[in-house]
This record gives C-alpha cells, sequence and structure tokens, in this order.
C-alpha cells in the first residue's frame, strides 16, 4: 500500500465515522445528565428520513438538515416525556422510539413518495457537496502535507467538519461553562443540583435537545451528503456502534471521538481490504472486522483492560423529595 | 403509598395506554388519507376471517410467546434481556446443527426433542455471556445484549455465507432441514385425521410454546428457586441477606431467558422453512419485549398479549394487499406506540387515577 492508498483509507474512515461522531457526542451529552439514550439509531434514522424526504420536496439540503433536526430533537423530547417528566423506564422508552422511527420512516415515505420505502434519488444540488479547503491548489506540489490536505482533510461535506467541530465544542460545553458542570452534577447527584436551586428537569431536557440536534445531523448526513436519499433502515445499526463508541471512550469526548475514528477505521478497512490476503492470518473475513467494535466494547465493560465507570445517577429518573 | 384496586391496575390502565397507541396510529392512518376504520377492518380479516388467516396468527403467537417469555423471566428478576434477537438467532444455529448431524439416523420422534435441546442451549449460551458479565464482573446487560445482537448477526452471516451455506444459492441460506427433522405442521397432521383447515405454517411448536408457558408459571410462581428470584428481582440487597446466591441466580435466569428466546427458532425454522435464513428472527426477539411487558411478564398475559400482536403482524401484512399507501410497516409503528405507552409512559395515568380513587376512598 502507498501513502495515497493510506490517505484513501483514512479519508473513508472519516466519512463513516461522521455519523458515528455525532451521535456518540449526543450519546454522552444525554447519558451526561443521567439520560440513558439507546434510542440514538431511532434518533438517526428518523433525522435521515427527513433529511431526505423535505430536500426532495423543496430542493434544498439545508431545509432537509433543518427537517432532519426537528424530527430527531421531536423523538428526544418524546423520550425526555416519557423519561423525565413521568419516570419512565429509559431503556423501554428508546427501544420504542427505535421501532417507532423504523416503522414511520417506512410509513411515512410509502405515504409520501409510494417507492417502497424508498425516497426519490437526490440531484447533486440537493445534497450537502463536498468543499474544497482553501489552499489545495497551493499545496498540491507540497510532498507529503499536499496530498494528506487534498485527500484527507479537504474534499468532504458540511457534515463531517460539524462533526468534527462538534467534539471540542461538546467538551467545552461540559468542562469549560456552568452549564456544563450542572450538567454532569446533574448526572452524577441530581439532589445537590436540585438542593442548589436549578431544575433537574430542565437540565436534563436542555441535554436531551443538544443530543436531538446531533443526530438529527448525523441523519442528514447519511442521506444527504453521503447517500443520495434515504433507503429503508438506512442507519444499519451505527446508532448502537456510537453507543458503543461512546462507553468505549468512557463517556470523555476525547477518548469518544478516537473510538469512533477507530471503529470507523476498521470498517474502511474491512471494506478495503475485502478479499485481500494478509500476512500470517490469512484472508480475514469482513463479517469478523465488523463485529470487531461490539466485541471491543464488551471485553472494555467486562473491565479486562481499563475501567468504564457511567455517570452515577445514569437510569434512575430523579424524585423531588416532599 | 396508595395502592390501586386490581381492576384499574391490571385491566383499566393497560387498556387506556393501548387505546392511546392505537389512537395515534389511527391519527397518522388518517393523514395519511385513509380510513382508520377500512384499515382496522382490513386487519382484522386479515388476521382472523381468511382461509389460514387464523393459522398465521397463531405461528407468528407461537413465536411471540417465546420470545414474550423469555424477556419476562429476566425481568422477574430485573434484568433486561435485550437479547432475545440474537438468542433466537443462535438458536436456529443450535438446532440445524443438531439437525445436520443427526437426522439421517434418527428418526424424527427424537430429533425433534433433541433439535429443540439444540436450539434452547445455543440461545442459553449466547444469554449465558451477558448474564455472567453482569454477575461477576459488573458490565451492565442491556449493553452487552445488544452488543452480543450484533455479535451473533455477523457470526451468523460468516456461517450462513460459509461454511454452512447451501451450495447453489445466491442468498445466504443454510443447508436444508430434512423431514426427519422438521416440525410437523397442524394442517397436514390434522389432514390425516380428516380434519381439514386451511393450509398455514402453524405447526406444533404452539404446543410446545404452551407447555413453557405452563412451566415458567410453574418455575416463578410455585418454586423456592422462582422465590428466590422474584426476591432478587425486587430487592437485590434484601434477596443477598436473606441468603440467596445473587449472581449464580443472574447466570441462571439470563439461561433460562436466553433458553426461551433460542426456543423461538423451532417455531420459523424447523416448523415453517426448513432451513436458517439471513435474520430469521426479524424482529420478533423485541417484539417480545412488547409482549413481557403488555402481557405484565405473566404467562396468561403473555398469551394475550402475543395474540394482539400475531394478529397485528399477520392482519398488517394484509395492508400491503388493499391500500396503496399504507404498509405492513404500519403495525412497526403501532408497536413502537404500544411500547411507549404501555411501557415508557405506563405512570402516566397513575397519579391520576391515585387522585380519584382517593377520593372515592374519603366518600
Amino acid at each position: 500500500m502507498t501513502y495515497l492508498d493510506f490517505l484513501l483509507v483514512f479519508d473513508s474512515a472519516l466519512r463513516l465515522a461522521t455519523p458515528l461522531i455525532l451521535c456518540a457526542m449526543a450519546g454522552l451529552i444525554s447519558e451526561r445528565a443521567g439520560i440513558v439514550d439507546i434510542g440514538l439509531e431511532g434518533k438517526l434514522l428518523a433525522g435521515a428520513f427527513a433529511a431526505a424526504a423535505v430536500a426532495t420536496l423543496t430542493g434544498s439540503a439545508w431545509m432537509g438538515l433543518c427537517a432532519a433536526i426537528a424530527s430527531s430533537v421531536f423523538l428526544s423530547m418524546v423520550h425526555g416525556f416519557a423519561c423525565i417528566t413521568h419516570k419512565g423506564e429509559q431503556i423501554i422508552s428508546g427501544i420504542a422510539i427505535n421501532i417507532l422511527a423504523s416503522g414511520a420512516t417506512v410509513v411515512a415515505s410509502v405515504a409520501l413518495f409510494q417507492r417502497g420505502g424508498q425516497t426519490p434519488t437526490l440531484d447533486r444540488d440537493e445534497r450537502f457537496s463536498p468543499i474544497d479547503l482553501p489552499g489545495v491548489d497551493t499545496l498540491a506540489d507540497v510532498p507529503w502535507l499536499g496530498p494528506l490536505w487534498k485527500e484527507l482533510i479537504s474534499g468532504h461535506t458540511i457534515p463531517v467538519y460539524i462533526a468534527l467541530i462538534s467534539v471540542p465544542l461538546i467538551w467545552w460545553l461540559l468542562w469549560r461553562t456552568r452549564f456544563g458542570l450542572r450538567l454532569r452534577a446533574v448526572g452524577e447527584m441530581p439532589a445537590a443540583i436540585d438542593s442548589a436551586g436549578v431544575s433537574v428537569t430542565w437540565l436534563r431536557y436542555r441535554a436531551l435537545i443538544i443530543a436531538g440536534i446531533l443526530c438529527g445531523i448525523a441523519g442528514a448526513f447519511l442521506s444527504t451528503a453521503h447517500g443520495a436519499g434515504f433507503v429503508r433502515e438506512m442507519s444499519a445499526g451505527k446508532g448502537y456502534i456510537a453507543l458503543a463508541a461512546m462507553i468505549f471512550g468512557k463517556w470523555k469526548p476525547w477518548s469518544v471521538l478516537a473510538a469512533c475514528l477507530l471503529f470507523g477505521f476498521l470498517e474502511a478497512g474491512a471494506n478495503r481490504m475485502q478479499g485481500t490476503p494478509l500476512p500470517i492470518v490469512g484472508e480475514i473475513p469482513i463479517e469478523v472486522v465488523l463485529i470487531l467494535p461490539y466485541v471491543a466494547t464488551v471485553i472494555l465493560l467486562a473491565g479486562f483492560f481499563g475501567k468504564a465507570i457511567p455517570p452515577r445517577a445514569l437510569g434512575t429518573p430523579y424524585r423531588k423529595e416532599r | 403509598m396508595t395502592r390501586l384496586p386490581a381492576w384499574i391496575e391490571y385491566l383499566l390502565i393497560p387498556i387506556m395506554n393501548l387505546a392511546l397507541a392505537f389512537a395515534v396510529a389511527a391519527i397518522v392512518v388518517m393523514l395519511i388519507g385513509e380510513s382508520p376504520i377500512d384499515a382496522l377492518t382490513v386487519m382484522i380479516n386479515g388476521a382472523f376471517v381468511y382461509e389460514g388467516a387464523l393459522g398465521y396468527t397463531l405461528y407468528y403467537t407461537t413465536s411471540l410467546i417465546f420470545t414474550g417469555l423469555a424477556v419476562s423471566v429476566a425481568f422477574h428478576a430485573s434484568l433486561f434481556n435485550i437479547g432475545a434477537e440474537g438468542q433466537a438467532y443462535l438458536g436456529g444455529l443450535g438446532a440445524l446443527l443438531v439437525a445436520l448431524a443427526l437426522q439421517d439416523w434418527l428418526p424424527i420422534i427424537l430429533m425433534i426433542p433433541l433439535c429443540i435441546i439444540g436450539a434452547a442451549a445455543f440461545g442459553a449460551l449466547w444469554a449465558l455471556i451477558p448474564g455472567w458479565l453482569q454477575a461477576y464482573r459488573g458490565s451492565h446487560i442491556v449493553i452487552t445484549t445488544i452488543m452480543f445482537n450484533f455479535i451473533g448477526a455477523g457470526i451468523m452471516v460468516g456461517l450462513l455465507s460459509g461454511s454452512l451455506m447451501r451450495p447453489g444459492q445466491s442468498n445466504p441460506e443454510s443447508l436444508l432441514f430434512e423431514d426427519s427433522a422438521r416440525m410437523p405442521q397442524l394442517h397436514s397432521l390434522l389432514g390425516e385425521l380428516g380434519i381439514e383447515i386451511g393450509r398455514s405454517p402453524l405447526n406444533l411448536s404452539i404446543v410446545f410454546a404452551a407447555f413453557a408457558c405452563f412451566g415458567v408459571w410453574l418455575l416463578i410462581w410455585r418454586t423456592r428457586w422462582g422465590y428466590a428470584l422474584r426476591a432478587m428481582g425486587a430487592s437485590e440487597p434484601a434477596a443477598h441477606y436473606a441468603g440467596v446466591p445473587v449472581p449464580r441466580m443472574i447466570v441462571t435466569a439470563m439461561c433460562i431467558s436466553g433458553a426461551l428466546a433460542g426456543m423461538m427458532a423451532i417455531n420459523t425454522v424447523m416448523g415453517d422453512q426448513g432451513k436458517v435464513t439471513l435474520g430469521f428472527p426479524a424482529g420478533f426477539g423485541f417484539t417480545g419485549i412488547a409482549v413481557a411487558l403488555m402481557g405484565r411478564s405473566h404467562p396468561v398475559g403473555i398469551i394475550l398479549a402475543a395474540l394482539l400482536f400475531g394478529a397485528l403482524l399477520q392482519g398488517g401484512s394484509e395492508l400491503d394487499f388493499e391500500f396503496q399507501t399504507i404498509t405492513r410497516e404500519m403495525v412497526l409503528l403501532i408497536q413502537g406506540l404500544i411500547i411507549l405507552f404501555s411501557g415508557a409512559l405506563s405512570l402516566m395515568f397513575v397519579p391520576w387515577m391515585e387522585r380519584r380513587f382517593a377520593r372515592k376512598e374519603i366518600a
């Protein structure tokens, strides 16, 4: 493999990791506030459908993005209504959202487009197209850096860059603002926040709104940037891999980013290596590589390397004392 | 804390939650521009009236009884087994391996129990690992069972498109079960007795499902082990102080849960398809969660809920033929709504009911 081949694999890894990064950041902020979010998958799927449907109807990818965010935030609010307001079981609510989304997206797309659950293929101007960062041409002749800039860093769609920016943003929000301090406290010990006179409910709802926005962007990426339209079940378990990455990164933004990139890289590498034998081990079936993120997460959770400690109040609804 | 009367808690509130789910679904149908009444009529006809329809409904019900029971046994230990889907998938592998190894030599009367054991054993194995990890390593069962669904699916894809793939197939499918390892279908059994019923994949598994219901009831409510299990589910520290070996109980409970989920395979794989196909559990493991929730984790409730969802699934497939704009995914939507309203939002009406009930008590 040449240097350029490596760059191309990393490039595709970055694209495969984008929905994972956005969803994992969504899961991170929600779980840091104490709300288990296994509905990431459903929000991602709903976002993907809304983006493609609205982009088709209005002809604008940006309108699609707004619709994706709206639908994903709506599902987040359903989750909040069930788990924060009515103190329901968070995992059940998450499962409900996932099943609801996988049914509703097909029902809606059949009702709107009658194409067996798909949306019409989007034109180039109804999608997010790759943008070239400044300096591609000037750097083109520089060895190493030129191709690196051109192939890996530049030439991605806007959601990819949003995903990359979201990581420092979430980090800054959670660890450098008062809101973030309170949000993390609400995931560890909500009673303390409550006795300080801050609303636990409103803090948790805000965490879910942010999570919804991030999942919506991820959905829009799937159907209007990476793909060109919605296909049924197009989230294909990415929400769950994001959940795995979030745990694998131990609920810390930078580690989670690393986990997402690693999982993206595994998938990109597996796609690329398909059919070519490796030294020593021979040919690895792609299925084996694709389950590695899950296996790695299970091993980590079992405490065989490192220890993943979730926020202490995770999963327990807060009951105000009377 | 006030206690609601049984008829409110076990009848009125579940019905109100269910009604709410159907009301939202009806609004969706109206938004699409069709009449909810028409859609409901089509679904009821499709589920019960047409020739063979009831057989299909009961066939789906059978699968759902197994997965519903599986989820409920874990629920009683306050464990959340979201892995029934993967356990059922692996159960299919277990039945297949037993069948491939022995079906040329043994008669059907031996093959069926052996294949059931194979299915249950593989299902149990796939729940054993998450159970062990929860009990002894403290990893969260929900996350590990989710991960195991995907790991199981990956393994099955590998096997079905690899060493277990039937030659000459374009889609990944397993080698076939011979007649000696197939669950007899009811229409052919009854046909031999001279009773004619419509053709459907309904098979003897439904009898095993009934046994499983009885067995679970016996186990949970009539044995020391079941008592210990429910005690552990109610309060783990209390059970621990009472001398219940908590980690071992967790592992056993998960194994039983997984075995029941694995047995779903005997219905679909041995009773209908005669082979293991890609993704054959088709979401029934997840629907089992809805069944267990609706059925309040009690075998009788599970039978009723499984019948409801079985009818929805069968009736829903009829929507495809009758409407241009409504498809069977409508059922998935309804299912999601039911899980939302009778699972996550199950407490929504409780405070209101408690207020009303308290007023009555004063008067």
